[in-house]
This record gives C-alpha cells, structure tokens and sequence, in this order.
C-alpha cells in the first residue's frame, strides 16, 4: 500500500531490502528519470550503481537497493516501468537467488602499533593493497556488502580509516532456490 | 544537399504529417524560427492565447473533445514554466499533449542565459516523456516518436524542447513510416492478453448476486466504440453502472442502468451500492481517492476485478482479485464475446433483490436540495442550463469546486467527449481554455463553462483569445462571490472560520465582457433565468452570463474525508462523528 494517509492500515507487509537490476536506454536524463520518479513517489533509495553493460546497443544497467513492503517494491517496479527508456525491471531476491558484490576502497592510517594487525586482517579479508606511502595505505575490498561491512566494522577498531563505497550490484544466481 | 530544410520546417512538415491541424502557442525569442516558418503556411492553424497556460488547456480542451493529440508551442523559460501546470493537469487526466517549447542556442545553455531554463528537468515529473533534441537530422523522428507515446497505451503529455540554433540548422526529414519506435517504449499488450483472466472475470460477474460496474475516464480515451461496448456489456448483464467524474457520458444519464457519478459528491445509491456489491467491475478507473474514501471500509465484501491500460495503478490502493492489463475496448471485446459464447446468465433473482435495495436508495433523493424563493440556487441554475440545452449538441467545461461538482451531478450526459473537467490535478482555470479548445475543434456546437467567480479570474485573460478567433464560447458563471468549496470546507471542519475565501472587489462581469467587446448577461432572480439562458444560447458571440445564486449553498451528500461510501452526510445538519472527522481534517 502506498503511505497516503487514506492508506488502510492492515495489510501491511514486512519492510525488506530489495536489489532491483534495471535495463535502460544510455540516454541523457534517464538516471534523473528513475532517482526522480523515487523522490517524487517517497520511495526509498539505499544505494544505487549506474554503468553501460553494452557498447554497441547503448544500454545501461542500474542497480538500486531499496527497502519497502512488498507491496511498496512491487509499485516501484511498475512506475519504474512506465518511464519511456526503460527496457526492463528485475527484482533480485536478496537471499538465496542473486549473487551480489561491491567494492569499497579504504584509506588506513597505519604505525607502528597497528600495523601487524591492520596486514592481518587484510589478509583474512584478501583486502588488496593498491597504494603504499609514507604511513597511508589504500586497500580495496569487494564481494558482498555483509563481508565489506564486517571488514569496515573490525578495521574502525584498530586504527582510523576512510571510505568509499560503490553500493552493491548483483545479477541472478544460476542456481536458482 | 538538396532535400535538406531547416529545423523550423521540420518541425512543421511533423506536423502535418502527424496531420494536426492546429496548434496553441504564445510566440518569443526562442522559438521565433517555428513562428516565422509557421506564418509561411497555411496548412496549420495557430490560435494566439493570452498566456501560456491558457494555451495547454486550450490544447486539452481540443484533445479530449475530438479524440486527437492537442499540440502546443511556447517559448523559452517562462513560456516553457507557465505550462507546467496544464502538462502535470494531462498527465494526472491522461490527456495527450505533444507540447512544443523553444530552448535558448545550445552554447549558451547552462549560461543562465535570458529566458533560460532546465525545461526537461522541470517538466521530467509531469510528462510521460520529455526530449532536448539536440541534433537537427534527430527531429523528425522525436516528433513522429512523441506523438506516438503521446497517444499510445494510457496517454499523456510529451515535451520537446528544441534550441534555437537547431531551428535554425539544416538536417533531413525523415517520414513517420521509416521511424521504428523499439517496442520497450511503448505499451503493447501480449498477442492472447490476458486471456485467462478475462475467462476468470466473466466466470466471477456471471456468479455476481449483488454487481456493480465503475466506470472511469479510460473508457473515454479508449475511444467511442469503448463506450459502445461497456453499454452493450452492461445491458447483457443487467447490472447498475456508476460512473467517476471523468468517466461521465461513457454510459448514457437516462441509461436505465445508470446511477450516475460516485465518490465524494456522488449519489447515495451508487457509493450504497459500491459498499454493498458481491462483484465490483472497474473499466479505467484507478481508485481515486475522491472515489474510495476511506481505503479500509472500501467496499469491504467484494470481488473485484479491474481493466486497466496501466499496470500501476493495479493494486496502487485497493488491492484486487482479477488483474486485467489492457485497452478498455479490446478487453470488453473479448468479455462479450466470452459472454455470448459461454451462455451466460446472471441470476435474475438476487438481481432483482439488488436492484430494489438500489431503488430504496434512490428514494433518499440525495440531490434534493430546498428550492424557494427569487434566489437562484446553483443547483437550479445547472438544471435550467441542461433543460435548455439538452437538444443541442453541447460541451461541458468546468473549472475547479463547487460549481464543478454541481455540473456534474445536475447535468446530464448521455455522450461521451462531451464533458471536459479537470478531475485529477483540480486545476481551477481549467474550464475557459479548455472550452475554446473544444470550441476549436467543434465550430458549431455549443460549448459551455460552468465556472464559478473565483476560478473563471483565474484564466479570464482568454476573454481576448476568444473574441479575436470569433469563438462563440459561453461562461456560465455560478457566482457567489466566494471560493465555495474551500468556504464549505471551512464550515465543516473550520469552525465556520471563513479565511480568506470570500471575495471582495469581483469585477462587474457583465462591463468585463463588454471590455472584450464579448456580451455580458446577468441573472439576479430565478425570474430572469431562462432568459438569460436561452439568450445565452442565441448569441452568435463569447458570452459571459453572470448568474447570482444563492451565497452559502453546499454541495451535498458529500463523503467528508476519512469516512467510508456507507457514511454520506445528505445535509448540513448532518454530522460525521467527531472522531472520523478529527482524522479527516489532515486529509485533502
């Protein structure tokens, strides 16, 4: 149901994280067509991801997360379909059905204390080293945004760091549940 | 090259071959190519408004009266801005409207350059889709793709803004056969749409005791053979029909079926009979608000089936059992013809149980209002109106409030297209324009708006557009000398307190249509009514009648807001309980 105070208050289903795979026409103003059509509606973008997957076709894929009641995800689908240079709209179930990765990339601030510790968990996590000088280094880590959040959470333990995060993508799993 | 013509030509030779013949426009720097281009043919017709806005509903006036895609042409900047309102009012109606709109040269945007604007950016959320073109040889075919998702699946507002430079740039034009519109961007139902679930709607309204069909205005921009249809399905059914304020005409007034217009200021026995029905038919209606009240005492024991060309407006409320995607025509089609073959029969029992509960309802007499004295009441005045009018061919307009409510439930209409109101967006100024765009496309009929003091100011600059085309529109004007609806919201829910909804210093309509070299009339006293009216009619002319009706008049039975179809308040002294009352107050 949608949030308008005349909604009716049963029915309402459990709030949950939605990956939605979106297929567009590489066309100026698509990307403010589809995060317009989320403010306008009050719907909710957690992250989004946005990059041409075919050169020759002009297409573009956009990956957004976003959290609702079934009902809420099932309407973002449709009015997403109604904007002209969308192909297509895929609800990725977040469990089970689609496999998902992001990178983040993480300044760390290391001495003399910290450092055996910092290279260790690097280690446990394959967080790669891109950059080394003086006492900063830039690792980068992907794979699924849970292992990203747990490697954030321990580092922020041992030592200051900076982040970027792309957001997830995903695609559906070949095996399917 | 040889076959090479400018922007400015390409635009117009779209145009014609999109075979619009007229367009709605307001000139200026941006767009002065179009226009110099424009003034070297004779093939387009352009009507000069008085403002942009007046434009676009101009062109929705024309589009909804005759079926084909109304064209708009402004300028840069407040040109392109002034029309949002009338894009944003046909997108929530459905209207479709290829809009026109010039952009400052291509090096300069981004500059804030004079008259610049982000057009695209402003009107991404009120169009079905919007284009900067760019590159002059891509101009044929945005136009041919434009009309196309204009008019296609459920209709809409397009916008093409165009820099001035691409006006002025030679390119080739491209005919509307040689586009391919790749068919993502457009609705095409499946080959066998929906086959299945049109079996399972039949099944369920051949097994309906207590059916009621709710009509909507996608039955209107399905075309008059849709409406032809749903009379012939219903009428094999039996069953009653309401109808939503757009959707008026679709099925005839005097239909024997017909229980008129539901929602907020519809007829008690058909919102009783929304709340009470087994099997609910929706055709191209999509739960408005104004028609569902409040959502969790909405018709709360019935199957409901809903034909809609837009699959979000399925389960976008009210959530439904049978799901149908599609054009109202083919799927209505497809419901006889399942009908026919099937042999089905409703049972002529329960129905005949139904239709006397329906009668009992009907007794309320729920338009019923206290008709004494000189005094004009509104109610009387749209009656008078429909009596003397009824045998010509008339289009209705209206602007936005009480006036619009009364139309629509005193006036009667038996066509559909005849009936232009501004039903989602409420846009008050809506009526005027939109009449002279009828009157555009009907040069002989009779086209009249019901307005009221405050919302006929609000586009009364047209007076001028009116009398220089000779368009012989008539303004029937409900005057009480405030902004009614908001005064009757104030009474019901305000305590009476009458903020800034009466209006002081109303010009004198009747010297206001003579400063337009228009002809003003004016009724006082009911005595004066008819002949006013029938005058009216008489004059070859832009006529303003000035009807004084009676101030304080409310528009009832009225759903207040946060209160179900079962809860209607017939009169003034009936209260709605304090409780849904406090709740309906924070509602619109």
């Amino acid at each position: 149901m949608n949030k308008s105070v005349y909604a009716s208050p049963d029915q309402v289903s459990e709030t949950k994280r939605h990956i939605l795979t979106v297929l567009v026409d590489n066309e100026p103003g698509v990307l403010a067509r589809v995060i317009g059509m989320f403010s306008g509606r009050g719907y909710n973008i957690d992250s989004l991801n946005v990059a041409e997957v075919s050169n020759d076709e002009n297409i573009s894929r956009i990956t957004i997360v976003t959290h609702g009641t079934s009902e809420v995800v099932n309407q973002i689908e449709k009015q997403l379909l109604r904007i002209v240079p969308v192909h297509s709209v895929t609800n990725l179930d977040q469990e089970g059905s689609s496999v998902e990765a992001e990178v983040a990339l993480i300044y760390i601030y290391i001495s003399d204390t910290n450092k055996k510790k910092v290279y260790q968990l690097c280690d446990l996590y394959r967080a790669r080293k891109i950059e080394n000088e003086n006492n900063t280094t830039i690792f980068e880590i992907a794979g699924a945004s849970e292992r990203v959040n747990r490697f954030i959470k321990e580092i922020n333990e041992i030592t200051k760091v900076e982040i970027v995060r792309s957001g997830p993508v995903a695609i559906s799993s070949i095996q399917k549940n | 090259m040889n076959n090479e013509i400018t922007g400015a030509e390409i635009v117009l030779k779209s145009l014609a071959e999109q075979g619009v013949e007229v367009v709605f426009g307001y000139p200026g720097g941006a767009v002065l190519p179009i226009y110099d281009t424009l003034f070297k043919q004779n093939s387009i017709k352009h009507v000069l408004v008085r403002q942009e806005g007046g434009a676009i509903h101009a062109a929705e006036g024309y589009a909804r009266s005759t079926g084909k895609t109304g064209v708009v042409l402004v300028t840069s900047g407040p040109g392109a801005t002034n029309v949002v309102t009338g894009l944003t009012d046909a997108m929530m109606d459905s209207v479709p409207i290829v809009c026109i709109t010039g952009q400052v040269p291509q090096h300069l945007i981004g500059s804030d350059a004079f008259q610049e604007c982000d057009t695209t950016g402003i009107t991404r959320p009120c169009t079905k889709h919007n284009y900067l073109v760019k590159d002059v040889n891509k101009l044929s075919s945005v136009f041919h793709e434009a009309f196309t998702i204009a008019q296609n699946g459920r209709p809409g507002p397009v916008l093409i803004d165009i820099p001035k430079d691409v006006q002025f740039a030679s390119g080739t034009y491209e005919e509307k056969n040689k586009i391919i519109i790749p068919s993502h961007r457009l609705f095409e139902p499946s080959p066998d749409f929906e086959k299945n679930k049109i079996e399972e709607a039949v099944e369920l309204i051949s097994k309906a005791k207590r059916p009621i069909f709710y009509i909507g205005g996608g039955c209107i921009n399905s075309g008059p053979k849709a409406s032809k249809l749903v009379r012939e399905f219903i009428n094999m059914v039996g069953s009653p029909v309401t109808m939503t304020l757009m959707g008026l005409g679709v099925v005839g007034s005097s239909d024997k079926n017909s229980l008129g217009m539901l929602g907020m200021h519809g007829m008690y026995e058909a919102n009783m009979a929304m709340h009470e029905c087994d099997v609910m038919i929706n055709i191209g209606a999509r739960f408005d608000d104004r028609v569902t009240g409040r959502l969790d005492a909405f018709s709360p024991n019935s199957k409901k089936i809903h034909i809609d060309i837009d699959e979000s407006n399925i389960n976008k409320t009210i959530n439904v059992d049978v799901p149908i995607i599609g054009d109202v025509k083919q799927v209505v089609e497809k419901m006889i013809s399942i009908w026919k073959d099937k042999k089905y029969k409703i049972d002529t029992d329960s129905l005949k149980l139904w239709w006397d509960k329906i009668n009992k309802w009907k007794e309320v007499d729920c338009l019923n209002y206290n008709n004494k004295g000189k005094q004009i009441k509104p109610q009387y005045a749209v009656q008078r109106l429909y009596e003397l009018t009824k045998n010509t061919k008339t289009f209705i307009t209206t602007e936005v409030g009480q006036h619009q409510m009364w139309a629509a439930q005193f006036y009667k209409f038996e066509e559909p297209n005849r009936w232009l109101t501004s039903g989602g967006l409420g846009t008050m100024g809506y009526g005027f324009p939109a009449a002279i765009g009828a009157q555009v496309g009907h040069p002989d009929a009779l086209v009249v708006d019901i307005a009221g003091d405050a919302s006929i100011l609000m586009n009364i600059q047209e007076m001028s557009t009116a009398v220089q085309y000779r368009l012989p529109v008539k303004i029937f004007i409900l005057n009480n000398e405030y902004m009614g609806m908001v005064r009757q919201w104030q009474e019901l829910l305000h305590g009476g307190r009458y903020s800034e909804s009466y209006t002081d210093s109303l010009p004198d309509f009747v010297k206001l249509a003579e400063s337009y070299k228009a002809v003003g009339l004016r009724a006082k006293t009911t005595d004066e009514l008819d002949d006013v009216i029938t005058q009216m009619i008489e004059t070859k002319n832009t006529v303003i009648a000035d009807i004084w009706v009676t101030k304080e008049e409310n528009c009832f039975p009225m759903i207040q807001s946060g209160s179900a179809h079962n809860e209607m308040m017939l009169s003034k002294d009936q209260k709605q309980d304090k409780k849904s009352a406090e709740k309906g107050k924070i509602l619109v």
